[in-house]
Order: C-alpha cells, then sequence, then structure tokens
C-alpha cells in the first residue's frame, strides 16, 4: 500500500467516519448525508460486512449503492425497509445513524429545530425529525463539516431534539442504558464523551490540527483523550473503494473549498 | 358506493378551526391539488398535521394555519421549506413538535381509538417541556418504567393523494414506500383521497393488489386529479419538479412573493397550472428522483 497517496480531508473524514461502525455487529447502518454514508458503504465493504445498509429510500442492499447519479448501475435488493420498519427498526434499537446536528453541548445534546428563541426563533432549521426517538434508543454519532462554536456551543443548545447526558434532563424511571453517543467527525478532528463523568474528549487530530485550535473552536472545555494521535490517513484500498462509492466526487463539494487532508504549513 | 367528487367538493366538506392531516413525506406524494383548492378557499384557522413539505409552508404563507403538529418541513433537495421557515421565524404559528416517530404513534392511537400510546421518544428533550399537555405515564409492572404517553393524534379530516383509485374509494400506491398514509386515514373522522387515476372499480392480480395499504371505508371521497401532486414527486409515476420548486423559494424572498406565485400558479385553476407548468405530459414524465 503506498502511504504516500495524496487525499482530501472529506477522504480523512470518510475514513474518520468508517470507522465509527466497527464492531457495532448487524446493525442498521445510516450515514445521513454525503460523508456519513460513504464511510458506512466503507465500513460494509473493508471491516464490517455484516452492516445492514438501505438504499436511501424503501429497500435492503448488499452492495452499498454509489452516491449520485447511477448510469447503468442497477441496485440489486436484498429486503425492504420503508419508513415504518426504519421505526420499528429505531424502537428495538438496532441502528447506528451518523447525523449532522445544527448545534451539538458538552452534554452530547443536539438540536435540528431552530436557533435563538423557541417561539420566535432567529433561524427555524428542518425540526427535530427523528432524533429524540434515534437518540434514546440506538446508537448515535455526528458529523460536524464545519468545527466552530456555532455548532459546539458554550451553554445548552437552543432546542434539545436529541438527548444528552446532562443528569437533570432525565426524570425518575426513565431509561438511560438504551442510549448510546459514540462519536462526532468534524473537519478538526474526532471527539467522544466518554470522558470523566462524560465530558468531552478530543480523541485523534486531524493532520496539522493542534489541540488548541480545537479547544478554541469548541464553547465548552475538551479533554484529551489518552493516546490522542493524529486521525489515520486513508490507504489505497481505502481511497479507491470511497472512489467506487462516489463516482462523480460529490465528495468534493462537502467541505468548502475542498481541502486537503494533509494542510499545508502556513 | 360512488364516492368521486371533484376537489372543490372535497374542500367544501372541511371548516375553519379544523385538524387536517397531509399524507406523504416532505416533498414526496403530498395532495397538492387538493391542497391548491384549500388556497383558493377561504378556509382558515386549521390545525395542520404534517410530516411536512411544501403544503405546510403553502398553507402557512396563505395564512390558512393557526397551529401545526410537525416533525419537520423540508423540500429534502433543498433543505429549509422557505415558507414554513418565514412564518416560524415571524413567532405567529402555534406548534406542537413532535418526533417523528411519535407522529406516527400518535396517529396509530387515533386509528386504535386509544387515548395514547406509551413509548420513550421524546423523553430527556424539549419535545415534553415545550409540549406540558403530553404527559407521562408510569409502568404498572414490575419495571416501573416512566414512559411518555403519546396521546392520539385525532384527525377531523385526512387529505391524501394516490396512483389508483376506483370510485368505490379503494386505492393503490405503487411507489416504494407507502409512508404513513395509512395511519392518516384511520385516524381521521373523513379521508379524501385525491388519485392520478380514478377507475370504476378495480378489477386486481394478486401482486397488484398488495399495493392497497388502507380500506375504502376508510375513505369519504375520491377525486380524480392526474398530477395531482405536483410539485411534489408520485413514485412510481413521477418525480418533484426542481425547476418549480426553485420558483416557489424564490417567491418567499420576493416583495409580493407570495401574491405573485398565487395569481401565477394556483388562483387560475388547474389546467392553467398545468399550462404554467409545461403541460401534464412534461410533468408525468419528471424523472423519479435518485437518493
Amino acid at each position: 500500500m503506498n502511504e504516500n497517496t495524496p487525499f482530501t480531508l472529506a477522504e480523512l473524514m470518510i475514513v474518520a467516519a468508517s470507522e465509527a461502525w466497527r464492531d457495532n455487529g448487524e446493525v442498521l447502518a445510516s450515514g445521513l448525508g454525503i460523508i456519513p454514508r460513504l464511510g458506512a458503504g466503507l465500513a460494509k465493504l473493508t471491516h464490517s460486512p455484516e452492516l445492514l445498509m438501505t438504499d436511501s429510500e424503501a429497500f435492503l442492499v448488499e452492495d452499498p449503492i454509489p452516491v449520485g447519479p447511477r448510469g447503468d448501475y442497477v441496485p440489486k435488493y436484498s429486503g425492504y425497509m420503508s419508513f415504518e420498519r426504519v421505526f420499528e427498526c429505531v424502537w428495538g434499537g438496532r441502528r447506528h445513524a451518523m447525523v449532522g446536528p445544527t448545534q451539538i453541548d458538552r452534554w452530547a445534546q443536539t438540536n435540528l429545530s431552530c436557533v435563538g428563541d423557541y417561539r420566535q426563533p432567529k433561524a427555524a432549521m428542518l425540526g427535530v425529525r427523528g432524533l429524540p426517538g434515534n437518540s434514546i434508543n440506538h446508537i448515535n454519532s455526528f458529523f460536524v463539516p464545519n468545527h466552530s462554536p456555532r455548532v459546539f456551543v458554550a451553554g445548552e443548545v437552543d432546542m434539545v431534539s436529541g438527548v444528552g447526558f446532562k443528569p437533570e434532563r432525565w426524570d425518575d424511571g426513565v431509561r438511560r442504558d438504551l442510549m448510546d453517543i459514540r462519536v462526532a467527525v468534524t473537519d478538526l478532528c474526532v471527539m467522544d464523551w466518554q470522558g470523566p463523568g462524560n465530558s468531552a474528549r478530543v480523541r485523534s487530530l486531524h493532520p496539522g490540527v493542534s489541540f488548541e485550535e480545537v479547544q478554541e473552536k469548541t464553547g465548552f472545555p475538551l479533554l484529551k483523550a489518552e493516546g490522542l494521535g493524529e486521525t489515520p490517513h486513508p490507504g489505497a484500498a481505502q481511497l479507491e473503494i470511497i472512489r467506487r462509492l462516489d463516482p462523480h466526487d460529490l465528495r468534493a463539494a462537502q467541505l468548502k473549498g475542498n481541502p486537503p487532508g494533509i494542510r499545508p504549513a502556513a | 358506493m360512488n364516492k368521486q367528487m371533484t376537489a372543490a367538493d372535497a374542500v367544501a366538506r372541511l371548516r375553519d378551526g379544523m385538524t387536517v392531516g397531509f399524507g406523504g413525506w416532505g416533498p414526496r406524494r403530498k395532495p397538492m391539488a387538493i391542497v391548491r383548492e384549500i388556497l383558493r378557499s377561504s378556509l382558515k384557522d386549521l390545525t395542520v398535521v404534517a410530516y411536512g413539505g411544501p403544503e405546510v409552508g403553502m398553507l402557512c404563507a396563505a395564512g390558512k394555519v393557526k397551529k401545526l403538529v410537525f416533525g419537520f418541513a423540508t423540500l429534502d433537495a433543498i433543505p429549509l421549506e422557505p415558507w414554513y421557515r418565514k412564518i416560524r421565524e415571524s413567532g405567529s404559528l402555534e406548534l406542537m413538535e413532535l418526533d417523528e416517530g411519535m407522529f406516527q404513534w400518535g396517529l396509530r392511537a387515533a386509528g386504535m381509538r386509544l387515548p395514547f400510546l406509551p413509548t420513550r421518544c421524546g423523553l430527556a428533550t424539549d419535545v415534553t417541556r415545550l409540549n406540558p399537555e403530553i404527559r407521562t405515564i408510569r409502568s404498572p409492572y414490575e419495571d416501573g418504567e416512566t414512559l411518555l404517553a403519546m396521546p392520539a393524534l385525532k384527525l377531523d379530516a385526512a387529505i391524501l393523494h394516490v396512483n389508483v383509485a376506483d370510485r368505490l374509494g379503494n386505492t393503490l400506491v405503487t411507489g416504494p414506500d407507502p409512508y404513513f398514509d395509512h395511519l392518516f386515514a384511520r385516524a381521521a373522522e373523513a379521508c379524501y383521497v385525491s388519485a392520478e387515476r380514478v377507475e370504476e372499480r378495480l378489477q386486481l392480480d394478486a401482486a397488484q393488489a398488495r399495493f392497497n395499504t388502507f380500506e375504502r371505508y376508510l375513505v369519504s371521497g375520491v377525486v380524480e386529479a392526474p398530477c395531482g401532486a405536483h410539485p411534489t414527486s408520485c413514485p412510481s409515476d413521477y418525480g418533484w419538479d426542481m425547476s418549480h420548486f426553485k420558483r416557489y423559494v424564490a417567491s418567499a424572498t420576493e416583495p409580493g412573493g407570495w401574491q405573485a406565485y398565487m395569481e401565477e400558479f394556483v388562483q387560475p385553476g388547474e389546467a392553467a397550472y398545468q399550462d404554467r407548468n409545461g403541460g401534464i405530459e412534461r410533468m408525468a414524465g419528471l424523472p423519479l428522483p435518485v437518493f
């Protein structure tokens, strides 16, 4: 394997995203957005063939479907997964979704509803969508293409759409053991909430990014995970699979300016 | 047994202040021909219950919506629904914002004539804080777990769009996903269904009959509306119309934009609507989206 193959930051993030689905078992891997979806496909085609995936509409597939216009490609279906069945899957806990919330806080609570005052918001977003149910029922990870204090907010998110680790939010008798928040893959680093008391940590830094920069661009304090190192670079075989899953290079349009995976020296 | 009627007949059965559910999902298989008829009517103060797409934005823009019961509003390819966003940001909408799963659970409770169904969805989030009328319940069994009691989402009327119907009220949804239209039909006092094609009486083979997702006894009216989901998609017949969506999105940023949209596309009626969207052949031939 040629370890010197050049790669983009988007490709590095696809590989980092794929790692989130390692050793999850037979669960539905839902990557929402191009980079998470390519990450799920890469996971299934490399380390985790047991994952289930859909055509992003209503059918299960064993061969992840390339993103974008399909040309001559005709998907082969292995089963059915309508929205109704997705809820059955979600409530049974057999899913790991990676989504891109508008805001994330120190407790890993997420917001997809609105920014600002709820009654008269500065910006109405999509709505809570499936975040409340997803977050309390199955594994979730986050994708953040623009790591900043606007996303990783200083206080609590403006509208708690997805559950997190804030004890005051959990009433007596509510089961907390079914939630499972794994990682946030950002354009600077990979984070988790496995510090003391579920505090946020940086697990790995993307090439050329310092811990200080990540802290500066995060609204709450971060810890360094033990063994904090560099996010693994994509290998040639992984890049080959990514190119096959994304023949139109949609990944190049996901991050502003499509930066290289290794930052040029300033 | 002949339930066929016009869109105007169906809308004439609705009243100010009613709770009305709209089938489909986001920009997919929305009953837009009947929605346009509502936009032309004097109806007001509606509680709109939907997995929201452009019907939510348009009804908001036209001032028809008092309260919105929803989990999202989106055009998918254009993530933020422009008129929902604009009206939502003005602070004038009453809201019941729900998790997508809670939403179908509430419809299901209504359809089964239950006051609520238990779930964990929505607990430990602002969905419960912002909707204090949604209560919790303690499991009566040994586990004693605290669960959310999702109240029944009872509808005065459900409005759906399907691929094929007959005059008796039998319906077929031939796209890959039936969404939750069957639950809307069950949750409603009356259900009005528009269809791409209305036949005298469906005479199907077993494979075709499996595309039927709810019973005709739920259906009060059948409206023939070719391309009646436009500008949303109607799989397996046609895809959504991106050029129309862009025109609609632009109306939210132009001065007098909504009035201009109404005058161009809504007020002149369905025949003019088809002409102004390139004719029914173009509309029926819009390619299905690739996900």
